[in-house]
């Protein structure tokens, strides 16, 4: 780096040429002095903090013009040391450094490590029923959410303020739901190895009716205001072009390959959690550019809502079953409920593991200070998450911890393409295109 | 596979469930499994060694186990088999690297994975390359499947891997000017004890915890 | 600052205050500094219509820190935004105020680790820590309440000169944190 006395100094020379900072108030020294330049290529920063480009992403424009003849991608501004982290906590504690990654589809992380885990246990067909079937349930309302940020942030991006109300309001709908079954909002940690920590609560499918009428409803207000509208279409529709080639070259999954043109859908191709059981279409569009993407991600969300309701009507009528995994030397012992000083055991278990079964006192202990053993080997686990082809790659070598978990994020592979949709296009292009990839760079850094 | 483990908590004769005293935890297995494989994994297995004669030179290890292929490649073989994979068997999709360190295995500390899917024949395959830490290069892939672009560099970045031939093997996650490779096994955690009044916990590395 | 520190302690000086106070809290604007998880509760405090900023005057999140009063740092900080950070916050004009949301940028959070700053504290100075991970909408607004009430309170000249004393004298004699036993000692 060469050293300079201001950091916020006018302008500089750098072996690439003259470098300007612009700190506001300069307008007439910058003009002046880049006037004297003949160079019509300058290059632009369009640093981490900005309010455009989804998250802590750094672009390097090089510029010609309005046009973009380079783009260049940063990233690592919000490298966290999950995959680092998760090697000093056992299996079950995992799930929660897990959860945090992509954090518009939390429910989405946890399963991609679950199956992973169970896959390493052996337990896949062990899982009770009633238990897939809640993660379908969630996993597709948190499609709903996070299909809703990238809409409402989209569109915000683009200029459009109006369809940012929308959808956050569905998805405060959404996110109230997840309060009521999990107890948190976002990063729930609910999806553990061997089922999920606790069962809905009492009546909880008439209210999941009632909120996939009420979206139902809702998703027409946005579809009304950006489907058709001129505006929208002209700035959409043929930008941010990538066709099937690029796609598989760069590894992309997810809505933008659907946009391409090919049903890929590993709910489909490769079914995980019962998915198989389930009636939906996978929706594609023949355009490849960022209109394409945007009617598959509106119309998913209505698949999603489909799959919700035949889920609601299986968990009726599997009322009663158990949402752990039989195997109490891997279940997760403790069941959660409301009491007098907050959330925390139920005094039903509390009193079967203090008063009646010394089993279950030790599984109790063992498991949560301990943690169970998963025998040696790798397992690689993907699911369909809103931005493509979520998987956990996680090695054990036999002990409490896990000893390596890599998560092969979709918005990492996606964020690639920014150069290759935007390079040729004009500067407004460039945020249609990433607000159409939908990164979130919680997991393109982990 | 390594022998079947008795009892989840690791006990056998004495009793002893504190974890701490004579555990024995069984490593992973270190041959190939036998044919046939099962499932479409023979199919791979038979179209590989038919569009690539040198397979037994290069490939030094096939593990099937909990329902996933392996392919252990010799380093100086990866680019032919990536492309014949690519090319002939149709795997056009490469989900990225992964990158593990082993350091008990002398000469083959560091390892690369990469996770292929193939999108006509909805199958799924996944490479292994080991490599020494005093030697630590392995060829790019980024010719063959463009989308490891990044993926090299996290790897570079993470474990200090050098993928030869890769346009641009710089650091992508951390700082430019980091020292040292975090996810190797002997970079610290680097985290700080956390003091409360009275008292401090230490870091999550520094803690007393069951292996 | 201008011609509000020049006025000499009085009755002049506490209505100026008053006013000052006032007039800096009821249209606070933040500058748009999301980082992670937080930063989608943020926006659910901006955007969603159950939770309202707009009552405040706030929706105006402003990209250009020229023109913001108040960072909300919404996330983990890592080791490469550190810099980036510190940065927005020095283009930031007076007055101006930070809150620290979530408990990753409290205190580095659960990620106890190489990669994240331990308390954006370490880098820029913070008014209001909010706990939680994330911390509801409710709670930021709780703590976006709670720093109007500090800015409305705020002190201006000699009078801000003698509390800028007395807060350093108790610091200095303050005992450290883990000298404060209670009940263990």
């Amino acid at each position: 780096m060469t050293t300079y006395s201001d950091p916020y100094a006018s302008s500089r020379e750098t072996t690439e040429g003259t470098v300007f900072s612009v700190t506001g108030g300069d307008w007439d020294s910058l003009v002046s002095e880049i006037g004297e330049s003949k160079e019509e290529r300058i290059i632009v920063n369009m640093g981490p903090q900005h309010p455009s480009t989804h998250g802590v992403l750094r672009l390097v424009l090089e510029l010609e013009g309005e046009t973009v003849t380079e783009v260049r991608t940063g990233i690592g501004y919000l490298h966290t040391g999950i995959e680092k982290n998760i090697e000093y906590r056992n299996w079950t504690q995992a799930v929660t450094f897990a959860t945090r990654m992509d954090y518009l589809a939390p429910i989405f992380n946890e399963t991609a490590y679950c199956l992973a885990v169970e896959k390493l246990l052996g337990i896949t067909n062990d899982v009770p029923e009633r238990a897939s079937v809640i993660r379908v349930m969630m996993m597709e309302l948190n499609r709903i959410s996070s299909h809703m940020v990238a809409l409402g942030t989209g569109a915000l991006e683009l200029g459009a303020m109006g369809p940012m109300f929308f959808a956050f309001r569905d998805r405060e709908i959404v996110l109230d739901t997840f309060e009521e079954i999990t107890g948190l909002r976002m990063n729930m940690a609910y999806v553990r190895p061997g089922g999920v920590s606790q069962d809905l609560p009492a009546g909880m499918t008439v209210k999941i009716r009632e909120v996939v009428k009420t979206l139902r409803k809702n998703f027409e207000d946005n579809a009304k205001l950006l489907i058709g509208n001129t505006i929208w279409m002209k700035r959409t529709e043929g930008i941010g072009y990538l066709d099937l080639a690029g796609c598989t070259t760069l590894g992309i999954t997810g809505p933008v390959l659907r946009s391409a043109g090919l049903p890929w859908d590993l709910r489909k191709m490769q079914p995980y959690c019962g998915y198989e059981n389930y009636e939906f279409e996978v929706i594609t569009a023949d355009t490849s550019d960022v209109y394409g993407r945007f009617l598959v991600r509106m119309a998913e969300l209505e698949q999603s809502l489909r799959i919700i309701e035949q889920a609601a009507d299986k968990l009726d009528k599997l009322e009663g079953q158990p949402v752990m995994v039989a195997d109490k030397k891997i279940a997760w012992p403790a069941q959660l409920a409301l009491g007098a000083d907050g959330l925390g055991n139920s005094l039903e278990h509390i009193r079967e593991i203090m008063g009646t079964s010394m089993e279950s006192l030790i599984h109790h202990f063992k498991l949560v200070t301990e943690g169970f053993r998963v025998p040696a080997g790798q397992a690689y686990a993907a699911v369909e998450s809103p931005r493509g082809e979520l998987a956990a790659h996680v090695v054990s070598d036999g002990g409490t911890r896990p000893y390596r978990v890599h998560f092969r994020e979709p918005s990492f592979n996606n964020l690639q393409s920014t150069s290759a949709m935007s390079e040729g296009g004009m500067v407004a292009d460039i945020i249609g295109a990433v607000a159409s990839i939908d990164p979130v760079m919680g997991g393109v850094d982990r | 596979m390594s022998e079947d483990q008795k009892g989840m908590f690791g006990s056998s004769g004495t009793g002893d469930t504190s974890g701490y005293g004579g555990l024995v935890r069984t490593a992973a297995s270190t041959g190939s499994t036998e044919r046939p494989y099962g499932g479409y994994f023979d199919d791979v297995a038979d179209d590989l060694e038919r569009a690539y004669p040198d397979f037994a030179d290069a490939i030094t290890r096939v593990v099937v186990d909990r329902g996933e292929l392996t392919l252990h490649i010799k380093k100086s073989r990866l680019l032919e088999v990536a492309f014949i994979l690519r090319d002939k068997l149709k795997f056009e999709m490469c989900m990225g690297v992964s990158g593990v360190h082993y350091p008990d295995r002398t000469g083959a500390e560091l390892v690369a994975l990469y996770p292929l899917l193939s999108l006509t024949k909805n199958q799924r395959v996944r490479l292994e390359v080991a490599t020494s830490e005093l030697d630590p290069h392995i060829p790019s892939l980024v010719e063959v499947w463009a989308g490891n672009n990044w993926h090299e560099r996290e790897t570079f970045d993470m474990f200090g891997i050098i993928f030869d031939g890769h346009p641009g093997l710089t650091r992508i996650l951390m700082p430019d000017d980091w020292d040292g490779h975090p996810q190797r096994k002997d970079y610290p955690l680097g985290g700080i004890a956390v003091e409360y009044k009275g008292a401090t916990t230490p870091a999550p590395s520094n803690r007393r915890s069951y292996r | 600052m201008g011609l509000e520190d020049k006025l000499p302690s009085g009755i002049l000086l506490s209505t100026v205050e008053g006013l000052a106070g006032y007039m800096r809290k009821s249209s606070l604007w933040p500058a748009t500094f999301g980082l992670a998880c937080c930063a989608i509760e943020m926006m659910a405090l901006g955007s969603a219509p159950k939770h309202d900023i707009s009552r405040f005057g706030m929706e105006r999140f402003s990209a250009s820190p020229r023109q913001a009063d108040l960072m909300i740092v919404a996330g983990r900080v890592s080791q490469k935004m550190a810099p980036v950070l510190r940065q927005i916050y020095d283009q930031m004009t007076a007055p101006k105020w930070v809150i620290s949301m979530g408990a990753c940028a409290s205190s580095g959070g659960m990620f106890n680790n190489y990669a994240i700053v331990q308390g954006v504290d370490h880098i820029v100075p913070v008014d209001i820590y909010l706990p939680g991970c994330p911390p509801r909408p409710e709670q930021l607004m709780d703590a976006i309440i709670k720093l109007h009430t500090l800015i409305g309170d705020t002190k201006l000249g000699p009078n801000r000169e003698a509390i800028i004393k007395e807060v350093e004298l108790a610091a200095m004699n303050a005992k450290p944190t883990i000298q404060m036993k209670g009940l263990l000692a």
